[in-house]
This record gives C-alpha cells, sequence and structure tokens, in this order.
C-alpha cells in the first residue's frame, strides 16, 4: 500500500510537467490547428527564464569586510550581491534565495512576446500548409531557439535550487498513519504539483468563466461563425498563443530545481508531450492534462522494481506502448471529440 | 539503357561519373593552400555522403512519393549496423553477409513497425513512427544489453567467435579480402588524391540504390504512391486498398535504412544506439527537405550538404574567421568575427535550423527547387527578355470551383 502511494507521488511532478506542455500543445492546436514541434523548446526557454533570474539577482560587486580577515591576515574580500546591498542582507538573501519562483516574473512577459513574436512572425504564414510542413517548421525552430541558448548558456546542465525553505523532504507517510520516513516526498516537488494544479485551473477557469475564454472556446469549434459574427478571432487566437507559450515556460521555470535546466531539455519533454497530447485526444483540453497525469503516474509505477523483474525494460517503454495501443483502438484519444484528426 | 528512357540513362550516367570521380571533384584546394581545410574528398566524409546519400534516397521513397513523414526511420539505421556488427563477432569481417542479413532483418523490423504505424496517417503516422524509434533506442539501452551491449557500443572483441574467418583474413571489415581501410594516394603537383576502397564500396551501392530509386519513381508503381499522395481519399473511393503500396514504399525505404546503418558498420566495426535516437530521425528529414523531398537527386544533394556542413563548416573557429579578414581594419574584423561567430564551429547547428526554415519557408522544393529557380532566370536572361508562355493561344482549363 505504501509503496503504491509513493509511486502515486512520484509519478504526480512528472505527470504535471507532461500536463502543463500538453496543455499549451493542445491550446495551440485547438485553436490554430498547429502542430507545434517547438514547443518543448518554449519550457526549455522557460526553464532558462529561471537561471537569467538566478544570475541577475546573484550580480554582485566586491566589498571589504572589515571584521574579517583572511588566511594571511588581510582583511577579507566577499561578493556582495547588490541586491543585498540594496535591501540589506536579510531581506536581499532572501530575494536571491527565492530566485526560481522569482522567475516567474521574468517568465511571463518573456514568454507571452516570444509567443507573439512566433505567431505573427511564423506560425501565421502556416495555417494553409500541410500538417508535415507545419511540423517542419516548427521543427527548424525548435533547432535555433535550442541553439541560441547554448550559444549563451553552455552545454552543460546549470544547476539551480530551490528556495532553501523547500529543501527538505515532508514525511507524507505519517499524515496517513503509515510509519515514519516510509513515505517520504520532497517539498518542492509538491511545489510542483500544486502550482500546475493553480495554473490548470487558471486556464480552465480563463476559458470557461470570461468573455474571451468564451469566445475563444466558440472560436475553437467553429472559427468561421465566430469570424461572421464579426469578432476578430486571429487577434484572440493570437493571444492563446501567448497564453500556451506562458503556460509553457511557467511550467519550466518551476522544473528547474527538479531537473538542472541544459539546452536539449525541451527536446526530450516534446517527444513525450507528444504522446501525452495524443493519448489524450488531440484538440481536448481536459485530455491533455488527464493524459499528462496518467502517463506520469503510469511511468513511475512501471519503474518499480517489482514490475520491472515482472517485465524487464516495461519503464521505458510504457508510454510508447500506452501511445501504440491507444492510436490503434481509440484513435481520438481519451477524451477526444469524434472525428478531430481521426484518420 | 537499364530499362530508363535515353534522358533518365543520361541522368544516371551523369550521377554514376560523379559519384566515381567524388575523390577528384571534392578535392579542388592544392594541399597546403588556406582553402584546404574546405577539401571534403577524404574517405571518411567521402563515404558518409555515400552512405547517408542511400539513407535519404531511401527515405525519399517514402516521405517524397506518398507524403507519410516517418520520424523513426532512425531505428532501422541502428538494426542495420547491429546485424552487421554482430555477423563480424559470429562469422568473421567479411562484410558481405552482414549487408544482406541487414537489409533482411531491417525489411522485416519495417514490416512490423509498418504495418502497425500504416493504420494512421498525418500526425499520427509520425507520431507513432517516433513512439516505435523511441522504444527501440530506449531498449537498446536498457533491457537489449546483452545484445547491444548498452552505453560502449557493440564492437568485435578478440575472444568472439568468428567462425569463418581463416588464419590470414584481414582484422577489420572487408569483401573478400578487399580491405575496407585501405587507399591509393596520388600525388598530382600541389593535389593529394585518396582513393580509398570503403568509399568505392559505399559508392557502388549508393550507385545500386539511385538507380533502383530511379526505378520506382518511374514505375507504376511510383505512380500510384505519388497518387496516394495527392489524394488518398480518392483513391479509396476508386476502390483501391492503398496500404499494400503504402507498406512497400515503408518496406523498402526501411531497407535502405537499413543498408545504410550497415553500411556504416562495415566502414567502421562499431555500432551504439545513439544512431537510432529520434535526432537521428530528424536529420534524415531535414536531409531530405532540405534538398528536396520527391526529387530524384534532392535527397543525395540534403544528405551530402549536411554531411559537408557538419565536418567542415563545423571545423572554422575564430582563428581561421580572423585570418580571413586579417585585411580588415582591426575594429572591424573583431566585430565581423564576432557577428560570424555564433554561426560557425560548434555554432553550425543553428546555421543549420536557420537554413532550414528558409527552406521550409521559401523552397518547399527545397534545394533543387532552387536550382532550377536560378536556372530558369538564367536561360532566360540568356533567350532575351521573358517570353510568353503560349504563343498558340491554346485553350486553358477553367480554374476548378474552389480556387
Amino acid at each position: 500500500m505504501d509503496a503504491i502511494i509513493l509511486q502515486i507521488l512520484n509519478g504526480l511532478d512528472k505527470g504535471s510537467a507532461y500536463a502543463l506542455i500538453a496543455l499549451g500543445l493542445t491550446l495551440i492546436f485547438g485553436t490554430l490547428g498547429v502542430v507545434n514541434f517547438a514547443h518543448g523548446a518554449l519550457f526549455m526557454i522557460g526553464a532558462f527564464c529561471a537561471v537569467t533570474m538566478q544570475r541577475l539577482l546573484s550580480l554582485s560587486y566586491e566589498e571589504i569586510d572589515p571584521t574579517r580577515t583572511d588566511f594571511l591576515g588581510n582583511p577579507l574580500k566577499v561578493e556582495v550581491p547588490y541586491v543585498e546591498h540594496w535591501f540589506g542582507p536579510d531581506l536581499g538573501g532572501a530575494i536571491v534565495d527565492w530566485s526560481v519562483p522569482l522567475g516567474i516574473l521574468l517568465a511571463i512577459p518573456v514568454m507571452i512576446g516570444l509567443g507573439f513574436a512566433m505567431e505573427r512572425g511564423l506560425i501565421k504564414h502556416f495555417y494553409k500548409r500541410p500538417h508535415a510542413d507545419q511540423i517542419l517548421v516548427t521543427f527548424g525552430l525548435a533547432i535555433v531557439l535550442q541553439e541560441i541558448i547554448k550559444y549563451f548558456f553552455g552545454a552543460n546542465p546549470i544547476q539551480t535550487g530551490a528556495p532553501s525553505a523547500f529543501s527538505g523532504s515532508f514525511d507524507f507517510g505519517t499524515l496517513l498513519g503509515f510509519d515514519p520516513n516510509v513515505i517520504i516526498y520532497p517539498y518542492w516537488r509538491m511545489v510542483y504539483f500544486l502550482f500546475s494544479l493553480v495554473i490548470i485551473g487558471g486556464v480552465f477557469a480563463f476559458l470557461q468563466f470570461t468573455t474571451f475564454g468564451m469566445v475563444v472556446r466558440a472560436g475553437m469549434a467553429d472559427r468561421e461563425t465566430v469570424g461572421l459574427l464579426g469578432i476578430d478571432i486571429d487577434r484572440r487566437f493570437t493571444l492563446m498563443f501567448g497564453l500556451a507559450a506562458a503556460v509553457a515556460g511557467l511550467a519550466g521555470v518551476m522544473y528547474t530545481p527538479i531537473l538542472a535546466p541544459n539546452y536539449h531539455m525541451g527536446m526530450d519533454f516534446l517527444v513525450l508531450s507528444f504522446v501525452v497530447v495524443v493519448v489524450g485526444g488531440m484538440g481536448s483540453l481536459p485530455g491533455a492534462v488527464l493524459a499528462g497525469f496518467l502517463l506520469g503516474i503510469l511511468q513511475s509505477f512501471a519503474s518499480m522494481n517489482e514490475v520491472k523483474s515482472l517485465i524487464p525494460g516495461i519503464d521505458q517503454v510504457i508510454i510508447y506502448l500506452v501511445a501504440i495501443v491507444i492510436l490503434l483502438t481509440r484513435p481520438r484519444g481519451l477524451m477526444g471529440r469524434k472525428g478531430v484528426m481521426e484518420d | 539503357m537499364f530499362g530508363l528512357s535515353a534522358r533518365d540513362t543520361r541522368f544516371l550516367l551523369i550521377v554514376i561519373a560523379l559519384t566515381l570521380l567524388t575523390p577528384i571533384l571534392l578535392q579542388p584546394f592544392p594541399e597546403g593552400s588556406s582553402l584546404a581545410q574546405f577539401n571534403a574528398g577524404y574517405p571518411d566524409l567521402m563515404q558518409k555522403f555515400a552512405i547517408f546519400g542511400i539513407f535519404a534516397i531511401g527515405f525519399n521513397i517514402l516521405f517524397g512519393l506518398t507524403g507519410y513523414l516517418s520520424f523513426g526511420h532512425a531505428a532501422f539505421l541502428g538494426v542495420g549496423s547491429y546485424t552487421v556488427v554482430w555477423m563480424y563477432k559470429l562469422l568473421g569481417y567479411n562484410v558481405l553477409p552482414g549487408l544482406l542479413l541487414s537489409v533482411v532483418i531491417s525489411a522485416a523490423f519495417a514490416l512490423l513497425i509498418g504495418f502497425i504505424s500504416l493504420r494512421r496517417s498525418g500526425i499520427y503516422f509520425s507520431i507513432l513512427t517516433l513512439a516505435f524509434a523511441q522504444m527501440s533506442y530506449n531498449l537498446a539501452y536498457s533491457v537489449l544489453t546483452p545484445i547491444t551491449n548498452g552505453e560502449t557500443g557493440l564492437q568485435v572483441y578478440a575472444s568472439d567467435p568468428q567462425i569463418l574467418a581463416g588464419s590470414g583474413a584481414p582484422t577489420s571489415p572487408h569483401l573478400f579480402g578487399l580491405v575496407m581501410r585501405n587507399s591509393a594516394q596520388v600525388d598530382l603537383g600541389g593535389w593529394v588524391f585518396t582513393f580509398n576502397v570503403g568509399y568505392y564500396f559505399c559508392a557502388v551501392m549508393a550507385i545500386l540504390a539511385f538507380y533502383i530509386s530511379l526505378r520506382i519513381f518511374r514505375s507504376p508503381f511510383g505512380m500510384m504512391l505519388r497518387a496516394i499522395k495527392t489524394n488518398q481519399t480518392r483513391m479509396n473511393y476508386t476502390g483501391l486498398n492503398s496500404r499494400p503500396y503504402t507498406l512497400a514504399a515503408f518496406v523498402i525505404s526501411g531497407m535502405y535504412a537499413g543498408l545504410a546503418g550497415g553500411l556504416l558498420a562495415a566502414m567502421d566495426p562499431l555500432a551504439g544506439a545513439e544512431r537510432m535516437q529520434w535526432t537521428a530521425s530528424g536529420e534524415v528529414v531535414l536531409m531530405t527537405i532540405l534538398g528536396g523531398a520527391g526529387t530524384l537527386m534532392g535527397p543525395v544533394l540534403g544528405a551530402g550538404f549536411i554531411k559537408y556542413f557538419e565536418n567542415i563548416f563545423s571545423k572554422i573557429n575564430d582563428g581561421i574567421l580572423h585570418g580571413w579578414f586579417a585585411f580588415l581594419p582591426d575594429g572591424l574584423e573583431d566585430f565581423i568575427v564576432a557577428c560570424f561567430h555564433p554561426f560557425v564551429g560548434k555554432g553550425w547547428h543553428l546555421t543549420l535550423g536557420i537554413l532550414f526554415m528558409l527552406v521550409v519557408i521559401f523552397l518547399p522544393g527545397g534545394l533543387v527547387e532552387g536550382m532550377q529557380r536560378i536556372w530558369r532566370l538564367v536561360r532566360r536572361r540568356k533567350s532575351g527578355g521573358p517570353k510568353r508562355k503560349d504563343p498558340e493561344h491554346r485553350p486553358t482549363a477553367a480554374p476548378h470551383m474552389a480556387e
């Protein structure tokens, strides 16, 4: 029992990332009908927003600390971040410590701007071209974005820590009446899961309860009729592209303490996120979220030693196997609408 | 000749001549000159031209003719490589049994994967093939380690049986005693030409592959594949089951990929799982599109282009750039070098990505289309101003209602 709960928890954080990326992919596919192979790169750029934020906040200058001396007896030079200089060591130190969550502040404008630029500058010209062309051009864009990041940040993963308040682990088992230290779960992963729930909830609420969201949903169902009603649906869809990019970016920002960002992390997540979208159903937002969490949990179950000894290698292929079975038996996915790209 | 029209025969003969003369054509700059680094006439690179040419030709039979975009062709490349290395281990360093078997085994793989994947089309097909290739890649790294030797990569050890290897047999890949890595060097003035056995072996294979693809393009089968690309629904309405045709195309292109993978191992007796990674599948997509999907020569051009860039462009570093722009004033020189810096050397992938995007956006027909456009432009110049297309005022078809 405890093992099962542990695996479900372990699957949640990866599942959250899949769900967030797949949600953005589905938003773009549902609104604009474009298959965006550059979405993983957006996730990666979000992660590097956190890295940039951390570097910005820890920009520092040298100061002579009169109270301390180095081993030769000279006054010690210490690096003091400007932030600490401005806000004092307590508040400033806290700001440096919280640089990853603060990365969100940087990521939102950057990602929305990038999304706009992508849609207006590139994707717009590909609506009428075949899906293969869309895949190819966004694939090329993904390579370009990835190489730009590699040029500025290098090829090695960059460690970015969570705030020290969240660095430990939480003994989840004691809450449920298990022995201590049976089910322990890092705080940050829990934060990530809750964060993803908030984002997902926010996106759904935005679509469900605002006029803007209603128009977008109407446009997803029937673009032409909405256009005939005198609504500039293209402009709203551009905004949705920016929103989808922001969702991917935020998923990336918060994921940095779990996985040190490197320039090809986007591609790694992209392949799996596409599988998630297909399993959930092309164009179905709840499907994408559901499939994201399901596949994340499934993957962590498959990597249990008991399962692995039963079917060797299952942990490596389970997601793909599920995708193949779903595609062959129920091509519209778990919650896809009938007839949406079913052939 | 060879069952081809006169035009195609001429085309084939030109291709054969170009392939056989490659060691000379790719060595245009004399040894020791500052441009010698652009010479591509060394065996390792020429072999890659031929091998990836075969890979891309095969991919083009599927993507160029039927329009099915596979993102998992590298799996067959990997299977081919593993097969050949296993044959080295079991039988000996003769490449022939391994290559034959690699084609057969990759055909079997392609049959299995194609049978399942081709039940869907469009993006679903791409994702299915991607899923299969990633599965093979992951398995090759984990459970199949006894067969694939995992991260180390499969290689031949002294303790391997090699039952067919005689006492005097060469200890590197060979074809009945012709050792692949042997080459003859010819010094002509300042030029050094390397004629490598391995390259000529790959070249013969590439010519064969090209000939077969030419025949497929001109055959009724090829016509059928093109019809499927144009409008599969209409094909189905005429009462035709298109799946056997697409499956045949898939298996053929899988065999090409298997042969290419086998040749990779025939040149260098190693096989690693990274050959099956999806980036490798992406690379062949890049090659085909960049050169021109659906054209005969395009994929080969694309393969050559990318491999050339990968090996030559990536060698240009700041020192070389400074050498080129040394004639400029100091500040300007540094500025220009700094401008070029992100795009060359380690950053050549960036150049490739940008180039690929430009091609997809502006030249959907790839480099071949670009050349045709330039050719047409030149011809029009020569013949003096644009001619009217239809001097005889033939009646034109009415535009379709939907246009």
